[in-house]
């Protein structure tokens, strides 16, 4: 029984290395086919990596933008410094508060001056024209109105300076970049799986015949798909890799280009992409096998029903 | 053995290909199916080879029962026969040993066996000079020896020859008859389908004709005497 068992087990070992081989070696004797499909996968995977990427440091300039937006509490002017400090332990309470940070008059008014360019007309300002006050950055932009009205209720608020319209605008910008990223990568992604899988089918309708020898043969269907199993593993992780190094010199040179021309610091936010270098390794990786392996497989089935 | 019992086949479309049939070919015999184009020969090649079902009746080959038998089952079926193609249906890329050590590999020959094997079926064919060209390099009756070569390396029950010498001369034919003849002195059950009434008649062997999907004739006197009757 054992040796009954051994010997199954060595033949399916060596039918294993065999279609192995096979795969690989099919792969280079149909050399075109598997150079277009690797051609049409790394082109469709940098695509959507590169729109990926630009939608990401999109994103990432508005949340930077949106944290630029801080709204600003004036203290009752009969508080002194103390008493307006106290008044921060509360603004903390209130939901949506990230940060509330102290600012008294005589910081508002040296801020004030240096933002006008110093000079002498405002040698004789007094501090006391000014307020103190919380520079307040908030969690979630979208709810700035409701966190103006409960920061009015806390007791010293004299005012308060919120562009609400501004957070709102940053918020529906992020939620349009959001909803319209998603359906450009699920349309690029689609019309991609479409291309791929129709360069793959063109792969396999090429060895129809080849296939319709094998079953006549006698292969069983397992034997005659692991091959193209192997193959679509190599195109993908080929296909993969190629993509990952070209989004990456490519993603540099845009990036280092724009950056020096960018002499007003819009685009000190973009990401660089040693930060996504493994998201965007392993979203490649398995994203070029699945093409592969589906796309090869998939594409035999209906020459196998012989 | 080959054992169809009554079996018709009617197409989707709607024609019959088969009307009734019922014939019995034993083992180690040396079968020639002749008929006009459209008589229903094709038809009864791919019943045997599983790869159409009969509308009704039974087809039994080395055993294997046809009309019930599960998918999973059919490549083992098919190792029991050889099946030679009037267009050789040889792998383009890969080369004579290759080819034929395909049918090997399916089985899950080891590369000793299929070292010793591959040479031996090469060298019964005559193309043991051959074994590293591809087919593309090989003249119509050396491609034919390899697709024989590739039947027979895993010691089938059977040959089917479909139209085994359609695309070569007549001395090319002869040599392919002979070879097969010789296959079947082995041991190896024969089936030859043709319409080439000069190479039947030099071998005195049995013919089935079949005409519109049914046995016209069956016996050991030849395509000759069918045509004439």
């Amino acid at each position: 029984m054992t040796e009954w068992m051994g010997t199954i087990l060595m033949k399916r070992a060596r039918k294993l290395g065999y279609l192995f081989k096979e795969g690989v070696h099919n792969m280079f004797s149909h050399g075109f086919m598997s150079f277009a499909a690797i051609c049409v996968t790394v082109a469709c995977l940098v695509i959507i990596g590169s729109f990926s990427m630009i939608v990401y440091n999109m994103q990432l300039m508005v949340q930077d933008l949106e944290q630029r937006n801080r709204i600003l509490v004036y203290i009752d002017e009969n508080y002194n410094t103390a008493e307006a400090k106290s008044v921060g332990s509360q603004i903390n309470l209130v939901n949506n508060v990230q940060q509330a940070v102290f600012q008294s008059r005589t910081e508002a008014m040296e801020r004030f001056v240096a933002q006008q360019g110093g000079g002498e007309a405002y040698a004789g300002i007094d501090a006391s024209t000014f307020r103190d006050r919380f520079i307040v950055t908030l969690e979630d932009n979208a709810l700035t109105q409701q966190t103006v009205d409960a920061l009015r209720q806390i007791k010293g608020v004299a005012d308060i300076a919120a562009r609400s319209e501004i957070a709102e605008g940053f918020t529906t910008l992020q939620r349009i970049l959001n909803i319209g990223s998603v359906a450009i990568i699920v349309v690029l992604l689609v019309v991609s799986l479409f291309m791929i899988s129709n360069t793959i089918k063109l792969a396999m309708y090429d060895r129809r015949e080849e296939i319709g020898i094998m079953k006549i043969i006698g292969a069983t269907n397992r034997f005659i798909r692991f091959p193209y199993f192997v193959e679509g593993f190599l195109i993908g992780v080929i296909s993969g890799a190629v993509a990952f190094f070209l989004e990456w010199g490519v993603y540099d040179l845009l990036t280092n280009r724009l950056m020096r021309a960018d002499s007003v610091g819009l685009l000190s936010s973009l990401v660089p992409f040693k930060q996504v270098l493994w998201v965007v390794a392993i979203a490649f990786g398995v994203t070029g096998l699945l093409v592969g392996i589906i796309g090869s497989v998939m594409s035999i089935r209906r020459f196998l029903d012989v | 053995m080959i054992d169809f019992e009554n079996v018709t086949k009617v197409y989707e479309a709607g024609n019959r290909a088969l009307d009734g049939i019922t014939l019995h070919i034993e083992d180690g015999e040396f079968v020639f199916l002749v008929g006009p184009s459209g008589s229903g020969k094709s038809t009864i090649i791919k019943l045997l080879t599983a790869e159409l079902e009969p509308t009704s009746g039974s087809v039994t080959v080395n055993g294997y029962q046809l009309e019930k038998i599960k998918k999973r089952a059919i490549p083992a079926m098919r190792r029991t026969i050889g099946v030679i193609f009037q267009d050789f249906r040889l792998i383009e890329n890969k080369t004579v040993f290759d080819n034929v050590a395909f049918a090997m590999r399916i089985v899950g020959a080891s590369n000793r066996e299929i070292k010793k094997r591959v040479p031996y079926v090469l060298d019964l064919v005559g193309l043991e000079n051959r074994a590293r060209r591809l087919p593309n390099e090989l003249s119509g009756g050396e491609q034919q020896r390899v697709a024989i070569a590739r039947a027979l390396v895993n010691n089938p029950a059977m040959i089917i020859a479909d139209e085994p010498t359609g695309n070569l001369d007549p001395a090319r034919s002869y040599e392919i008859m002979m070879l097969l003849e010789r296959i079947n002195a082995l041991g190896t059950t024969v089936m030859v389908v043709t319409h080439e009434k000069e190479l039947v008649n030099r071998f005195t062997k049995r013919v089935i004709a079949i005409d519109e999907g049914r046995v016209i004739n069956d016996g050991m006197d030849g395509y000759y005497t069918y045509e004439e009757s």
